[in-house]
């Protein structure tokens, strides 16, 4: 009880809502590297998965992309690249903690897109071709929209897996909610590491939840929204 | 064996019932075939037989006994199943599938590997096939797995679900062929559901054709169906072509033969010639009494005065006095002439005629 | 090795990326890092496998418990683990128990939408020509639909362990995590030291990952022979 009461009474107190180390600005850093990470393995990872769909090769690229980034922990990625960092003079904490992310994010959106649009029905890509489609047609109108349910829960789920990871940069000395439990285990403060523990909670099933509305309206009404893809390792 | 008392058949979320208050009696060691347009219900009384389906009401015994009395999982070790998929278990050998009941039924191995070899023999399948998977085998060999899996523990009834539905015409001509060899050898009672109304007249000793809502229109054998439609429904459904089909259950040696344009080797050209116009056909045959050598056409006859020498050619279709009206119809057609030799053995019975075979089609 | 300011820095900027000398020194402390690492993940992924098999039977027998399941394991899933631990080690410590706990949390919701939809990829006619044989509902469960749910089954568990042996070195922050520990306290050099401790324990992660994989597609193989013998379907 008295736990839960001192609980409650880190959040009320105005000093974890100000500052640099404060509420606001952990969140919006949490935010920012998240959403730094996602977009750029979006951008870097949609073309060449679009284009492969289409062409229905590289189905081998598409299952070791996946593979590799589940055996590889992010936290391994993170700590790996944190020397990497320091010896390109590029320091602590943002880059060590983004490349892990853009790593973490990559493979699910490529394997998804991958493989959503190579499975689009043949028939209707036949029927495109029939009428007159370039492949630069086929693929912005048929493929990529009867793909899109699929290509979006990819991006959902990167961005969750993301927001779940980013807390790790803590440990390599970036800002971000896990501060709050990385610190807190280090000098043993429960209170402090629960408090984290519940933002970092919120987020993510925020994230999930904000993401997985705006998927229900931007996919093409007549195809639900498939059933989540199971993508692996958040870490 | 089994029957069937106001049977009906309400689904949850339906208000018409998918069988109506049907009433069927099947006789031990008969073969009869529900069969009728899809949605009549011929499925569904087929699974409440096995309780894959419970009645709505209505009362179904077999060998006497209440099915609803009984756990419907003991029932249905003592009835053979097959479906159209056949539904081999994948990840089972051949073997294994086929000693399925009596594995249910805990024989000891022993006693399942002996049936498992003598069910084996009796549909056929060499031995070699036992140890593979179902997934090796060809659409043909599965089926006859099926059969032999839904006979395995010898139950008196078997139930048949379109069995041959997922075959090639030829393949299901020859498994039907078997399972009517099988049949005669085996005399189980068997229920067999089918769209098809040709196997149904091939298979049944009775068929009884269904309209929706599982209404029976006439249950009788298919011969007696083919000669006297109950009603407009039934004749519909047999098809315009019904008199056709009836010729297959009608063997030639139920209709008059005529003996035929046939000539002893001392008659002369012009006998020849009168016999063959007065048939209205190209060819004779040559022979005494019921000793026919061979046949000839009026071509061959040149420069011959008398048959003496002429070449006798030999039949290509010998019919036999079993055979059907469709087959006989079938050489008069290919043979390209109006009439085709009956044979019982070496013995000439006669000509099997165009006008005495559809005498029987128009009847 | 001299001190001061200006020859430390030099010494950094020339001292190799790895210190094989350390790995040679520390072969007894990585290997036990290894077979820590094999336990906990055997464990998680064990005791993942039978409660997942539990809630799936319930799933499967009263089908309107499926979508609550996934949704709570779903959020179990979605919630990091970091997070997780912090709401754990208030109550159960830094213990294993605590790292289980987290593990197995995350393996429920990949096992048990793999194992449902094994069970429910199983051909409706094969169950049918089961049941109408007189299979009883239990024996037809374990003697038809398990079996040939299998490889996907497999392929669920194969993600888990994989997924598994990552999270693992995570635990490492409530003191556990097999070669994890490796990883964090690498973090805490800045120099070659720390490297190699990274990467040691980076790379013979990785190696247990890809050995588990593949030692369970071989195990699915030799589970699932009638997959391998097929002639056109």
């Amino acid at each position: 009880m008295e736990f839960l009461g001192d609980l409650v009474a880190w959040f009320l107190d105005p000093e974890n809502w100000t500052g640099p180390a404060g509420i606001p600005s952990r969140v919006w850093e949490h935010i920012q590297i998240s959403v730094v990470a996602t977009v750029a393995a979006a951008a870097i990872a949609l073309p060449p998965a679009l284009w492969l769909g289409h062409r229905r090769r590289g189905g081998f690229a598409a299952v070791a992309a996946i593979n590799i980034g589940r055996a590889i922990p992010s936290f391994a990625i993170m700590a790996l690249f944190l020397p990497i960092s320091i010896r390109l003079g590029l320091g602590l904490g943002f880059w060590p903690t983004l490349l892990a992310l853009f790593a973490l994010a990559l493979p699910p959106i490529f394997t998804n897109t991958y493989t959503g649009v190579r499975d689009v029905d043949p028939a209707l890509v036949e029927a495109g071709r029939g009428m007159g489609m370039t492949d630069g047609e086929v693929l912005r109108k048929i493929e990529a929209p009867m793909a899109s349910p699929v290509i979006l829960a990819a991006l959902r789920v990167s961005a969750v897996q993301v927001v779940a990871t980013a807390p790790l940069a803590a440990l390599v000395a970036w800002g971000g909610l896990g501060r709050y439990i990385v610190d807190g285990f280090a000098v043993q403060d429960n209170v402090r590491v629960l408090a984290g523990g519940i933002l970092v909670a919120l987020l993510s099933i925020g994230t999930e939840i904000v993401l997985g509305a705006v998927e229900k309206r931007v996919v093409p009404q007549g195809l639900t929204t498939t059933e989540d893809v199971v993508t692996g390792a958040h870490a | 064996m089994i029957r069937l008392t106001e049977v009906t058949k309400t689904f949850p979320g339906t208000s018409k019932p998918a069988v109506d208050k049907l009433s069927l009696s099947i006789g031990e060691g008969e073969v009869v075939v529900l069969v009728g347009p899809s949605g009549c219900g011929k499925t569904t009384t087929l699974k409440m037989i096995n309780r894959l389906i419970e009645p709505t009401s209505g009362s179904i015994t077999v060998a006497g006994q209440d099915i609803l009395s009984m756990q419907a999982h003991e029932l249905r070790r003592g009835i053979g199943y097959v479906i159209q998929q056949i539904g081999l278990f994948p990840h089972k050998t051949i073997a294994e599938n086929i000693a399925t009941v009596p594995s249910l039924l805990g024989w000891d191995k022993v006693r399942t590997d002996e049936r498992v070899a003598e069910l084996a023999q009796l549909v056929e399948l060499s031995p070699e096939f036992l140890d593979r998977y179902p997934g090796e085998l060809s659409g043909g060999q599965r089926q006859r797995v099926g059969v032999a899996r839904a006979l395995a523990a010898d139950p008196p009834v078997l139930l048949m679900d379109e069995p041959f539905g997922a075959v090639d015409p030829i393949v299901r001509a020859n498994l039907q062929d078997e399972l009517l060899e099988l049949q005669s050898r085996l005399k189980k009672t068997i229920v067999l559901v089918t769209h098809d109304i040709d196997e149904a007249i091939k298979l049944g000793d009775r068929v009884a054709i269904l309209s929706e809502g599982g209404h029976l229109e006439q249950y009788d054998s298919p011969g007696e169906i083919l000669r006297n439609p109950a009603n407009e429904f039934v004749a519909d459904f047999l098809g315009s072509d019904r008199g056709i089909k009836r010729l297959s259950l009608i063997p030639i040696s139920e209709i008059k033969l005529d003996p035929g344009p046939v000539l002893s080797r001392r008659a002369t050209r012009e006998e020849a010639l009168s016999v063959m116009a007065r048939y209205d056909i190209g060819w004779a045959a040559i022979g005494d009494g019921a000793d026919v050598e061979g046949w000839f056409t009026a071509d061959d006859l040149e420069g011959h005065k008398t048959l003496r020498d002429v070449k006798a050619r030999s039949f290509q279709i010998k019919l036999k006095p079993e055979d059907s009206l469709r087959e006989a119809l079938d050489a008069v057609i290919t043979s390209h002439t109006a009439a085709a030799a009956v044979f019982d053995g070496d013995r000439y019975l006669g000509m099997a005629t165009v006008d005495e075979i559809s005498r029987e089609i128009v009847q | 090795m001299t001190t001061g300011t200006s020859a430390f820095t030099i010494a950094q900027a020339d001292e190799p990326f790895i210190r094989w000398d350390w790995i040679g020194r520390n072969l007894d402390d990585l290997w036990a890092a290894t077979q820590e690492h094999i336990v906990l993940t055997v464990i998680a992924v064990g005791v993942g496998l039978v409660v997942s098999l539990g809630l799936s039977i319930i799933a499967l027998r009263w089908r309107k418990t499926y979508t609550p399941i996934t949704w709570v394991t779903g959020i179990l899933y979605t919630i990091p683990s970091l997070a997780l631990f912090a709401f754990l080690v208030p109550i159960t410590g830094l213990t294993m128990l605590t790292a289980q706990i987290g593990l197995v949390s995350y393996t429920l919701l990949i096992l048990i939408r793999n194992i449902v939809a094994g069970i429910d990829g199983v051909p409706a006619h094969i169950l049918e020509a089961a049941r109408g044989m007189g299979y009883t509902p239990r024996r037809m469960f374990l003697d038809i639909q398990l079996p040939l749910a299998l490889p996907v089954i497999i392929a669920g568990i194969r993600i888990a362990t994989v997924t598994t042996i990552g999270l693992v070195t995570i635990t490492a922050l409530i003191g556990q995590g097999g070669l994890g520990f490796f990883i964090l306290r690498g973090l805490q050099f800045f120099s070659a030291i720390g490297t190699t401790q990274i990467l040691a324990g980076t790379v013979l992660s990785v190696a247990l990952a890809v050995v588990a994989d593949i030692g369970l597609l071989g195990l699915e193989k030799l589970l699932t022979p009638w997959a391998r013998r097929r002639v056109t379907a």
